[in-house]
């Protein structure tokens, strides 16, 4: 079986933890050597999944928790935001996604729902499992264009 | 992980000046302070993002609700000098064809 190293951090599904676990995310990234850009879309992507939990606790009136999983592996990063409990009509959020169109009318405009839109075009690869809480898997590929010269070096001495 | 919002007022006109990050903890007292300031019939409200290092969709959704503040007062939303990362985020999301963004810097070529 593929090895890989799993970190879990549980937090209050509130606001004020969002950017706590921006930061964690973005220092696990940083360890496993993904560019800067790719960091970037890291955080905004892993930050939307956590607030659409957080915003789901709020109009609930729960005071819910939100778990966010790592999973380290040689060439990717998978990772599982999950919020327990609650129900979710995924069908519903599904139609709320997609980028704005020019010709749509300013009124019109949503002004939020687009959490799930951001990490569908800044992840590799997400699924989402409503089936008990809601449960969104995202994966970032490590780019092997990404490796250093030091790296390249190595793999000619094999 | 904060965002301080100065605003200076003068005449018809607000400049709205943002430094650290928008995110779903910071979005609620932008969003009171923008809207305070596009509700003013007629008012051109220029806000500036050149110290804001981290937005996400909460602040995307400030921003749509500024500006539709600014079609029932006739006022104006400007959003100006956009880092990269912040500014792709309107590029994505198609946003760049519906709000006026300007993300060259003051002083640039």
């Amino acid at each position: 079986m593929e090895s890989f190293d799993f970190i879990e951090i549980k937090v209050p599904a509130k606001p004020e933890y969002v950017g706590v676990i921006r930061l964690t995310s973005s220092g696990v990234a940083n360890r496993m050597g993904f560019s800067y850009e790719d960091i970037e879309d890291l955080k905004v992507a892993i930050s939307e999944a956590v607030t659409n939990t957080v915003n789901h606790a709020y109009e609930k009136d729960e005071d819910g928790e939100v778990t966010i999983g790592f999973g380290v592996y040689e060439n990717r990063l998978e990772v599982m935001v999950a919020d327990h409990g609650g129900s979710f009509n995924l069908d519903q959020v599904k139609q709320n996604i997609g980028p704005y169109e020019a010709a749509e009318p300013i009124e019109q405009l949503r002004e939020g729902g687009f959490g799930l839109f951001l990490i569908d075009a800044l992840m590799d690869k997400v699924e989402i499992n409503s089936d008990s809480g809601v449960i969104v898997l995202m994966t970032k590929y490590l780019h092997e264009n990404e490796v250093g010269l030091d790296d390249d070096q190595i793999s000619t001495t094999q | 992980m904060n965002l301080t919002v100065d605003v200076q007022e003068q005449e018809n006109k607000a400049i709205v000046l943002l430094a650290g990050e928008i995110d779903a903890y910071t979005a609620p007292k932008l969003k009171e302070t923008l809207l305070s300031l596009t509700e003013k019939q007629g008012n051109k409200v220029e806000v500036n993002l050149e110290q804001v290092n981290y937005m996400d969709s909460t602040g995307l959704g400030v921003f749509v609700s500024g500006l539709k503040s600014t079609k029932e007062n006739n006022s104006e939303l400007k959003l100006v000098q956009l880092q990269d990362r912040v500014y792709r985020l309107f590029e994505i999301t198609g946003l760049i064809d519906v709000i006026d963004v300007d993300k060259t810097v003051q002083g640039g070529y």
